[in-house]
């Protein structure tokens, strides 16, 4: 059954390859594009915490940054 | 309605759907994959290479609908001057390019054991080798270009020229006599494929439908980030 599956009938060598490949390319873009996230995410909770009190009073009103933050690593600790 | 595509929104939105997306894309793929491999019947002319179709066809089919949507957004960008339009075409490009680099390689894995070689400078192939070039251009133009502004209208031009290879894409197999075989699933007319091949290819169509979903909104949501890191640093 399974060398059935893994030959199968002869063409096993390009199906097999042509799976793999697409399989390693959606994970190769996810991990990099989730990577690019991450490293976005980091450099804004930076930024974030390096902003003097008025700054950060400023930029705590809005919205946006609210939203942001919530969805950081920081304000989940 | 229009607030909905306001960045500050949208970004509320992104990050609640991102993981229900995820975890939908891994579901479907899975069940794509189960149809693709084991259940589906094997072709009474290509025996089992028939399956690279299911991961074929919807790459093919998906970096197209991403290549034409971005430029009608492109379009978009010049009449309305929208900045979010060319925040969603940059966001919607890696996936369509890559997809479309799928759609190569496994056609040419395909054609090897179908035509008996890996490339032909087909009418089809050719077009959808200046689909990835276009795509790459695309991407290029706003890596190289430093002024945002210049950026969206250079990959704009870019989209909006490429626009003219997608209708070359879809009929090159009627216009000319091509190695590649015609469309056997036709919205106009009776699809030519059996309902035993036609659920697979369906499923993995809307698991491949998914994950450029999932692409778009994290890449969309760094790009907002992005942004808003900018604007932080003019507080």
């Amino acid at each position: 059954m399974i060398s059935e599956l893994l030959n199968m009938n002869g063409y096993g060598v390009y199906v097999w390859s042509s799976f793999i490949f697409t399989l390693f390319s959606f994970s190769f873009l996810y991990a990099v594009v989730k990577l690019n996230l991450i490293k976005e995410k980091k450099k804004f909770e930076e930024n974030y915490k390096s902003l003097d009190e008025k700054k950060l009073a400023s930029a705590a009103k809005q919205k946006t940054y609210r939203e942001i933050l919530a969805n950081t690593s920081t304000s989940k600790v | 309605m229009i607030n909905y595509f306001n960045p500050n929104n949208t970004l509320k939105i992104i990050n609640k759907i991102q993981k229900f997306v995820f975890a939908l894309f891994i579901i479907v793929l899975l069940l794509g994959l189960v149809e693709a491999l084991v259940l589906s019947p094997e072709d009474y002319k290509q025996s089992d290479s028939v399956r690279i179709m299911y991961v074929h066809v919807p790459s093919a089919w998906i970096s197209l609908g991403i290549f034409s949507f971005i430029s009608i957004l492109s379009f978009g960008v010049f009449v309305f001057k929208n900045k979010n339009f060319s925040l969603i075409t940059k966001s919607l490009a890696p996936s369509g390019f890559v997809f479309s680099i799928i759609a190569l390689v496994t056609g040419s894995i395909w054609g090897k054991p179908t035509w008996g070689t890996w490339w032909a400078w087909d009418a089809r192939i050719t077009s959808m080798l200046l689909l990835s070039i276009f795509y790459l251009l695309f991407i290029t133009s706003w890596k190289i270009t430093t002024d945002t502004t210049k950026a969206e209208k250079v990959s704009s031009i870019i989209a909006i020229i490429g626009l003219i290879n997608i209708p070359v894409i879809k009929f090159s197999v009627e216009w000319w006599n091509t190695l590649h075989q015609p469309a056997s699933v036709k919205i106009l007319e009776e699809t030519t494929i059996h309902s035993s091949m036609l659920t697979p290819l369906a499923i993995m169509t809307a698991a491949f439908a998914l994950f450029s979903l999932l692409i778009f909104l994290m890449k969309y949501n760094t790009e907002l980030l992005k942004i808003k890191n900018k604007g932080l640093n003019r507080l």
